[in-house]
């Protein structure tokens, strides 16, 4: 974990020249769906896997795996509702709140 | 042996940058800095120089491309003017902060508005907050000079902060001088290679610049960035006194010109130092007064306790802003000089004077009642013009 090394209670001193960071996919540790303030609902008998929410979310916060989507990542998505207003089928709706 | 030449002031910039011969400049034409780019694209045609030259669409995108170079690990530069620095302000900082030891060569036009072609000095003044160091030079010589030794400052380990380069437009930028040039061997030994510790084109190493800071990490950022400029004054003095050893000319902070015995002192920027060296001469040899000047050559970071020092013995002291900060006080050479005489508790009194603005002329003239304006100060200790113009038409 990078936050292991540089975190908020890092002195000045430690954090990087130029805040250059020397690891990748480190954005998985910053949890942007705390920033939530609507939440889609995934209603799984519902969706027929035709996947044309997973492309367009713009934090990929929808896992797929062996060509079928799982549920949001709740860590990282904003809750924009892109995927909500694509589903054909409405089986993603959103909620009010985290 | 240096050779002897005649140059204007972009064309001695552009030949250091011919010697120096770094890997990438964008950039994109503006008046007076135009020549800039367009000597050193003659170079590049004519085989001279082999920098991969990329002709922009816009100066956000000459210093946008300036940064992506430095990041990937390439020595670049660019030049610009005026509305040109303005329109790159984003990227001023995005480089400052990011740490990259690019260089910008500043002719410095005023800014519109009113649209106006010539010098002051509100370009580079406005980007004095941005986290470049900032040097600026009298003459083409000293414009010369001060290229030479921006790469070796930028690049060092314990500074990596972008540099200014600065000259007045047409005064020093088209205006042609007598020159010492250095041989290219001998520049090139100076300047060296970069050789980045990390950088975008390595293989070996993950990397990702110029990340999103929240609020737990932008003040600590800052802090890092102020030291990088605490740590510049020591390594500019470095660089400086290698330089001497190369050439012979010494160069400082600032110069301070006829202060040892000075009584009445003026503070300014640029090139009017020329002209007012001039009426010190004249008022030394005919009134036998004790006037000088201290002349800042470098604004970014500033040198507050060594002004301080160098005015510590003078009765009055006039600073000179080329720019306008529309405090409805001075101007900001003013306000910091006049601060660095406060923390050092000075008894001198100090007056502000706004002068040549969009390129209005400054005389000898002009000096002489700056000094005899001084010397009545100095007497009276009574100031009925702390924030004055010099050359101001008013009923």
């Amino acid at each position: 974990m990078i936050s292991d090394r540089i975190n908020e209670n890092s002195p000045w001193q430690d954090i990087t020249e130029g805040n250059k960071i020397f690891q990748a996919a480190t954005s998985r540790e910053f949890c942007t769906g705390e920033w939530r303030t609507s939440t889609p609902v995934w209603e799984r008998e519902k969706c027929k896997q035709c996947l044309l929410c997973t492309p367009v979310c713009p934090d990929s916060s929808i896992p797929v795996q062996e060509k079928m989507r799982g549920d949001f990542d709740y860590d990282h998505c904003k809750g924009c509702g892109i995927c909500a207003k694509v589903c054909p089928f409405g089986a993603i709706s959103m909620k009010e709140g985290k | 042996m240096a050779v002897r030449e005649r140059l204007s002031g972009n064309e001695a910039v552009a030949y250091a940058v011919k010697q120096i011969n770094p890997d990438v400049m964008p950039a994109f034409p503006i008046t007076p800095s135009t020549e800039i780019p367009q000597y050193v694209a003659n170079y590049i045609a004519n085989g001279e120089m082999d920098t991969e030259f990329i002709p922009v669409e816009s100066e956000h995108s000459s210093m946008s491309a300036a940064v992506g170079a430095s990041a990937a690990g390439a020595r670049a530069l660019t030049a610009t003017s005026s509305c040109g620095l303005a329109l790159m302000w984003e990227e001023l900082y995005v480089a400052a902060s990011n740490r990259l030891p690019l260089v910008l060569a500043l002719v410095n036009r005023a800014l519109s508005g009113p649209i106006n072609i010539n010098a002051d000095h509100s370009d580079s003044m406005g980007a004095r907050d941005s986290g470049w160091i900032q040097i600026y030079a009298e003459s083409n010589q000293e414009a010369y000079d001060n290229f030479l030794q921006a790469y070796p400052i930028a690049e060092h380990k314990d500074v990596m902060l972008p540099v200014m380069i600065c000259q007045d437009g047409f005064i020093t930028s088209h205006g042609v001088e007598n020159i010492l040039l250095e041989e290219d061997e001998k520049v090139r030994a100076f300047v060296g290679e970069r050789e980045p510790e990390h950088y975008l084109l390595n293989p070996k190493e993950i990397l990702a610049v110029g990340p999103y800071a929240v609020s737990s990490y932008y003040m600590e950022t800052k802090r890092g960035q102020r030291q990088a400029m605490i740590n510049a004054r020591r390594v500019i003095l470095e660089v400086a006194e290698r330089f001497q050893e190369m050439t012979g000319r010494e160069y400082r902070f600032f110069e301070a010109y006829r202060m040892e015995d000075a009584e009445y002192a003026v503070v300014l920027i640029g090139s009017a130092a020329g002209t007012c060296k001039a009426a010190i001469e004249q008022i030394r040899s005919t009134a036998g007064k004790k006037v000088g000047l201290v002349k800042i050559r470098v604004f970014r970071p500033f040198p507050e306790e060594e002004i301080a020092q160098a005015l510590a013995h003078v009765k009055a002291v006039a600073i000179l802003d080329r720019s306008e900060m529309f405090s409805a006080t001075g101007g900001p050479l003013g306000a910091e000089v006049r601060a660095a005489l406060y923390q050092a508790k000075s008894t001198a009194e100090a007056v502000n004077y706004l002068y040549g603005l969009g390129g209005r002329d400054i005389t000898v003239e002009d000096f002489c009642r700056v000094y005899e304006r001084l010397e009545q100060i100095g007497a009276e200790h009574r100031i009925t013009d702390m924030y004055d113009y010099i050359g101001l038409r008013s009923r």
